[in-house]
């Protein structure tokens, strides 16, 4: 797999999710400063990587979604180059017009870091062929403006093309709007492009593939990007 | 001649924090009436918090020293080897004055510091840990003082991305006017890479670095060595505004420069701001500096010598740079978007020259400037020691289940969740231990080796009995890192306390000084950085003496560590140490009873060692699958713990013969563990003996349920609800 992680001022979980790439992988993606102007030849794999990107001081990610870099990973997804954008990321990718919506500030005001519970609503994606399908997995959300919305038209056609990928849900596995930790609509926590080929989501997969600091259900995304790109 | 203006007048003299006598010191020192600028950089270097004047004298008894130290106190961080080629740079630092006044930016600016402090060393910080005091609960401006003082730590920490593992928490009434943000940071580095502030070579740039200087944080060092009174409010122009963005990419900056070897020395601008880390670096090096201020970078216009010398605006660096190397190193901070101007050179005159528009507004000497700080021996009188409290003579009309449900939902044993789910305690994928335990435990890169880090003092002891107190704070601190496994190696401490020049208070810091210090020998836990924040007084009234520990141990293999959640239901219930039931001074009395009276528990510092130890033992042994250490509250509040950590119950015995049941169940003894093991016949009991360490079964792990023999059953869930419940409802925030 050949994957290239972004590096904007103000990313802090590039390594985090490098870290996660090499160890299901086995190999370290290249670093790519957001000056730059392409993406190294033969990427395969784009990252989008999670932090406070230009210190969040305008809306999360409408600088970065700007930056120099950021033409070639609109290419990339065009061409339909595979796109994953991890909180701050995910942020990105919807200021960047890759994806529909914006993530507005949590429902209470405060940042969460706690372990969350999703609902993976479908594997037939490059992201998520390892999971079982409706499998609900523990990742960790890490965010302070992690609130999924958009208009209702846009709602009803992320949900009518099946493109919600994750989902918050209750300990009982059950979606609830009203509970939702962040207060995304739909209790969305991660969609994708109409090719499905450029997904976003808040919570942090690269911090639950390590037996040792948590559980692993972060690991099969990793995995299933690994298996698509061997193929590729 | 240096131009004048204003004049210096007794008013100015005063508003500056000088006394009559440190100006005539000044007088005698440079023989001639100072300038403006020269009276605020005066004022900046001989405030108590930069010249720890009060203290200094004091501080000499700690011990520093040991075979894997590094670094002492004196640097902008301890640093000590923890084998394999790296080492652990770490300090804590308070932000008090400021936290109280503008308690967002206050708490994030001490967060800024403190990891400045850290990678100013060459150090990539992996971790931050607090400890925070509050007023009482229903003290008017608590809530808003705990949402402020939240906010501000998660937003820096969380933005610049480092994991905020550990902390405490503690409510009291005698912080109402003065809270506490004690805040620490814990880095990496390699152990033969480490970057110090004294310059070396004559003629080369010094070099700023970092955001632009505005006109916040001026005085905020001079702020900070005073009481409170009428007026608090009016000092929010001291307070510094942070910028977590712009001390990533200084980080980011800093380790690349250090990495292409362009760093001869290096000092951030904390406390004191340019004055300060400029007369450091030329000290330290037997060195004068010259200084330029027409080449400071400034966010505003206008900017007076006096200002610039002054502010404290944060996420600033100098640095000495390599010969040859200025383009270099000035390319790598364009390239992160940062200030980069030679602001001056060092000189070999030992003066400290200030230059601005073609005049000379300073020319101080530059080694007295901090050697000849007033040094203060300031009266001290002893604390009244207080008699121990008789269990027998408590009238007491609460059940054992009553007192501990009482307890877990009071303010200062209630989840801490609420506080520190606001912080990514997860980010750099190291947590392996997250916070809510005795100490976080942090990966050290690819393992197996790791960090347990941990903060702890019990401010009631140290108002009873300072120097029980301060060898409490020691004890438990090492305590905790013992708990998950960890070989204690050094510790950091944060000084806080009242108005140092009234005699009572002094012989509280005093006295916590040589209990910290006995404890520390007798621990082999050396104190390797510090800070002291006197003057935490309103109207008067002074905070409990709270000389916080942050300690700091490694784990040679991180698979080894253990937490204090039970593992599994049918396992025996251990308790190591002594039990006396020892009540004075106990959460119980003061939560339960509403009396903050008696001794505290007298720490047995040979025990304390012996039972430590042991428990290390079993646990790289692999025979025990839970331990906590038993601290305030005592042994029912420490198995409550273990039990909401896993939700499995536990079969309490009935307390042996001969101590009471409320001094069993809530005695504060020292130097005791609990654990738990699958089969107790494992050898456990025997070796115990053999080391001379107090065992005794207390119990089986089982059920959902705690039982006491004779009184009602305690459902974990009712009491994970208690104790979940007190926080969130208090800040009105919901429990989702």
């Amino acid at each position: 797999m050949k994957a290239a992680v972004i590096v904007f001022p103000g990313s802090n979980r590039e390594g985090d999710v490098a870290r996660a790439l090499k160890a299901v992988s086995g190999h370290s993606p290249a670093m790519v400063w957001h000056a730059e102007t392409a993406l190294p030849a033969g990427t395969d794999l784009v990252v989008l990587p999670g932090g406070f990107s230009y210190g969040d001081y305008l809306r999360c990610g409408a600088i970065a979604a700007r930056a120099g870099i950021m033409d070639a990973v609109r290419a990339h997804a065009a061409r339909g180059g595979l796109v994953l954008g991890i909180c701050n990321g995910f942020q990105i990718l919807c200021e960047s017009g890759l994806l529909p919506g914006v993530l507005v500030r949590n429902a209470r005001l405060r940042f969460i870091c706690r372990e969350a519970l999703l609902r993976v609503e479908r594997i037939d994606t490059p992201y998520t062929r390892k999971y079982a399908k409706g499998a609900v997995i523990r990742i960790p959300v890490a965010h302070g403006e992690g609130n999924y919305t958009a208009d209702a038209e846009t709602l009803r056609r992320l949900e009518g093309e099946g493109r919600v990928i994750f989902r918050y849900v209750t300990t009982a596995g059950q979606r609830d709007d009203e509970q939702v930790l962040n207060g995304a609509a739909n209790s969305i926590a991660g969609i994708a492009s109409e090719k499905l080929n450029v997904l976003g989501l808040m919570p942090h997969p690269e911090n639950h593939v390590d037996p040792l600091v948590g559980p692993t259900d972060g690991r099969p995304l990793f995995e299933s990007l690994a298996g698509v790109l061997e193929r590729a | 001649m240096i131009p004048n203006e204003p004049k210096i007048t007794p008013e100015l003299v005063a508003e500056h924090g000088l006394k009559p006598d440190e100006y005539e010191r000044i007088l005698k020192l440079i023989g001639r009436e100072p300038s403006f600028t020269e009276l605020g950089i005066f004022s900046a270097m001989w405030n108590e918090h930069c010249s720890y004047k009060s203290s200094r004298l004091h501080l000499k008894g700690l011990p520093t020293k040991a075979p894997w130290v590094i670094q002492g106190p004196g640097e902008n961080a301890g640093v000590i080897d923890i084998g394999n080629g790296l080492a652990a740079v770490f300090k804590m630092e308070s932000h008090n004055h400021p936290s109280y006044i503008e308690p967002h930016q206050g708490a994030g600016t001490g967060v800024g510091g403190i990891l400045r402090d850290v990678f100013t060393m060459g150090a990539r910080p992996i971790a931050a840990l607090n400890a925070l005091r509050f007023g009482d609960p229903t003290h008017p401006r608590t809530r808003h003082l705990v949402a402020g003082v939240v906010s501000g730590i998660g937003g820096y920490g969380n933005s610049f991305g480092v994991p905020t593992v550990g902390g405490l928490v503690g409510f009291h009434t005698r912080y109402d006017g003065n809270c506490l943000v004690n805040a620490m940071a814990v880095g990496l580095a390699e152990a033969d890479k480490i970057f110090y502030a004294a310059a070396t070579g004559v003629g080369l740039p010094v070099v700023y670095l970092g955001s632009k200087t505005g006109r916040d944080g001026i005085h905020g060092a001079t702020m900070a060595s005073a009481e409170f009174g009428e007026g608090a409010e009016e000092k929010r122009p001291t307070v510094q505004v942070g910028d977590p963005f712009a001390e990533k990419l200084l980080l980011e900056a800093c380790l690349e420069i250090m990495e292409a070897g362009c760093v001869v020395s290096i000092q951030d601008m904390g406390a004191a701001g340019l004055t300060c880390s400029a007369v450091e670096m030329g000290a330290k090096g037997d060195l004068g500096i010259e200084l330029n201020l027409d080449n400071v970078p400034c966010r505003e216009a206008g900017m007076s010598a006096y200002e610039m010398m002054l502010s404290e605006s944060q996420e600033r660096m100098l640095m000495v740079i390599a010969p040859g190397k200025e383009d270099e190193a000035e390319a790598i901070f364009r390239k992160w978007g940062l200030d980069f101007a030679i602001v001056g050179y060092t000189t070999d005159t030992l003066r400290f020259v200030v230059k601005h528009k073609g005049e000379t507004v300073a020319d101080l000497p530059i080694k007295e400037l901090g050697d000849e700080a007033p040094l203060y021996d300031r009266p001290w009188v002893e604390t009244p020691k207080q008699a121990p409290i008789d269990p027998a003579s408590l009238e007491v009309n609460h059940t054992i289940p009553g007192i501990l449900e009482r307890l877990i939902g009071s303010p200062d044993f209630a989840s801490k969740r609420w506080i520190w789910e606001q912080y990514d305690h997860l980010i750099l994928n190291n947590t392996v231990q997250r916070p809510g335990g005795d100490a976080a435990v942090v990966r050290v890169n690819e393992g197996p080796k790791a960090l347990a880090m941990t903060t702890d003092v019990t401010p009631r002891y140290c108002e009873a009995d300072p120097f029980e107190g301060g060898k409490q704070a020691v004890a438990e601190a090492w305590r905790n890192l013992v708990a998950v496994g960890a070989k204690p190696l050094a510790l950091t401490d944060n000084l806080n306390f009242g108005n140092p020049e009234k005699p009572e208070i002094m012989g509280q810091l005093v006295g916590c000084l040589k209990g910290i210090a006995e404890a520390a020998k007798a621990l082999d836990f050396p104190v390797v950085s510090g800070n002291v924040s006197l003057y935490n007084e309103t109207f008067g009234r002074a905070i409990l003496p709270t000389p916080t520990i942050g300690g700091v141990g490694v784990l040679d293999d991180v698979s080894k560590t253990i937490s204090l959640a039970f593992e599994n239901a049918g396992e025996a219930i251990l308790l190591i140490g002594e039990t006396k039931g020892w009540l004075g001074q106990s959460a119980f009395l003061a939560e339960i009873l509403d009396r903050e009276d008696g001794a505290p528990p007298p720490v047995d510092l040979a025990a304390e060692r012996r039972n430590g130890d042991f428990v290390r033992s079993l646990i790289e042994e692999g025979l025990v699958t839970a331990v906590h250490d038993v601290s305030d509250g005592g042994l029912l509040v420490a198995i409550a713990e273990m039990a909401l950590a896993s939700g499995i119950g536990a079969n309490l015995l009935a307390p042996p013969a001969g101590v009471s049941p409320l001094g069993w169940w809530f005695g504060e003894d020292q130097a005791r563990y609990v654990i738990t093991c699958g089969n107790p016949k494992n050898g456990i009991l025997k070796r115990a003996e053999e080391a001379g360490v107090p065992i005794q079964k207390i119990g089986a792990t089982g059920g959902d349920r705690i039982t006491v023999p004779g009184e009602r059953p305690m459902p974990v869930d009712a009491l994970r609800e208690r104790n979940e419940a007190w926080l969130p409802i208090y800040m009105g925030a919901g429990l989702i």
